[in-house]
């Protein structure tokens, strides 16, 4: 436990001294959401019909730059031999980096949505849901990238390597995030697609530890 | 009794056997310095020993049970330095040990006396970035004393390293092995080890590509 609780707290510490990732991500969320209203024009009926969708697309990739940073530097200066040869199972370790990533992306993502919620004219009856999907939601992502992340260990251009591995995986947490806010605003019970969503959030917890561990495992080989 | 053994490795990278046939024994004090030119697997055999690498063949035993069968207990038991230093340039020093002497459940009160027995105290609070290839390779090392393992598994040591850094380590490994320790160290430059054994991994190197 002491262990676990070191490693998040050393990732913690070094994502508050090298503030700028966090900040890259939360700008990058944010500009790109502006954008739409230039591209699509500034009639309010459309920009909230689009609003879910626009938000939660730009939340993936957002989460995505920051994505290759998760084990990368660990993997260059040798620390992941380390990691891999703790005590604690290395599948622990990539929750804890894991958690460490979700506090330092995700969470500011969902700080920075009710925000464009508000500039993209979203129907205030999907503001809840969409703060709600997306806390069901981001974590997956976190956990779902660590997978591709461990895989590109190695590879030229990596980053662009695990966009291409993780996008499809993210489609599941895209729809039911979109349905659960869409739902909402029209009025529908959106427990159903928060339901889905913690499934997958559960099912990510279980699976990507393991997966992750092994390709890390075989990155240090 | 032997504490590590090792039975017949036969070690493969990509499409070549590095080498083939190879078996040790250590009891404990005792120290094996790992001898062959570039690419006879010294770095290899480490690796697999600190169970990073899988054998192709052949079993590591601790006390006579395969390191394979739980390998997190081995993990707790050994040390492995690198060709690398796994210093965060933005931590300082004190933080960067810290941090990975909590990781192997090492007490925080010895990484003070680690750091001073590498001569690291006065530069305890500069980050991990303003240091020297010497002073990162001495906070690497510094590992081995904060977080006590039987085993050590070092290799090429004193890449980095002043001559003074050289006596503190040599004296750190005597005082390891009279503990009891095992040492394995690959080493260019030759170290004072009373009494160490020598391997010279030449004689192991494999044919070419393994049928």
């Amino acid at each position: 436990m002491t262990a676990l609780l070191a490693i998040l707290k050393r990732d913690l510490r070094l994502a508050l001294r090298q503030g700028a990732d966090t900040l890259v991500v939360v700008l990058f969320f944010v500009l790109t959401v502006t954008l739409f209203p230039f591209g699509v024009g500034p009639e309010p009926e459309v920009l909230a019909r689009i609003a879910s969708g626009v938000i939660w697309v730009t939340a993936l990739l957002a989460s995505l730059l920051s994505l290759e940073r998760l084990f990368q530097t660990d993997y260059e200066d040798g620390g992941l031999d380390l990691l891999v040869l703790s005590p604690i199972g290395l599948e622990s370790t990539v929750l804890a980096k894991c958690l460490a990533h979700w506090l330092t992306t995700g969470v500011p993502l969902i700080v920075a949505a009710p925000l464009l919620a508000l500039l993209l004219d979203l129907p205030a009856d999907g503001l809840g849901g969409l703060l709600l999907a997306m806390l069901l939601g981001t974590p997956t992502l976190t956990l779902v990238g660590a997978i591709g992340a461990a895989l590109v260990l190695g590879a030229r251009r990596g980053g662009v390597l695990i966009s291409l591995l993780v996008l499809p995986l993210y489609v599941p947490v895209l729809i039911f995030g979109v349905a659960a806010v869409d739902g909402a605003v029209a009025g529908f019970p959106m427990r159903p697609h928060l339901m889905v969503l913690g499934g997958l959030l559960l099912g990510a917890l279980v699976l990507s530890p393991w997966a992750s561990a092994a390709a890390l495992r075989q990155a240090v080989e | 009794m032997a504490l590590l053994e090792a039975q017949d490795l036969v070690c493969v990278r990509g499409e070549r056997t590095v080498f083939a046939g190879l078996s040790l024994a250590l009891e404990p004090g005792e120290a094996l310095v790992l001898s062959g030119p570039n690419g006879s697997g010294k770095s290899s055999l480490l690796r697999l020993l600190a169970g990073l690498l899988r054998p192709a063949a052949g079993r590591i035993l601790w006390q006579e049970s395969p390191i394979a069968d739980d390998p997190q207990a081995h993990h707790g038991r050994l040390a492995y330095v690198g060709h690398q230093d796994p210093v965060k340039p933005v931590l300082s020093v004190r933080e960067n040990l810290a941090f990975w002497t909590r990781l192997k459940g090492g007490a925080d009160r010895a990484v003070s006396q680690a750091l001073e027995r590498f001569g690291l105290l006065a530069l305890a609070d500069v980050p991990g970035r303003m240091l020297s290839a010497g002073e990162r390779r001495r906070l690497n090392l510094a590992r081995l004393l904060s977080a006590p393992a039987p085993l050590w598994l070092l290799d090429e040591p004193t890449v980095g390293l002043d001559k003074g850094s050289v006596a503190t380590l040599e004296a750190v490994l005597a005082a390891h092995r009279a503990e009891g320790g095992l040492l394995l160290i690959a080493t260019h430059l030759p170290l004072a080890l009373a009494g160490a054994r020598e391997l010279g991994l030449a004689r192991y190197a494999g044919t070419e590509a393994a049928a």
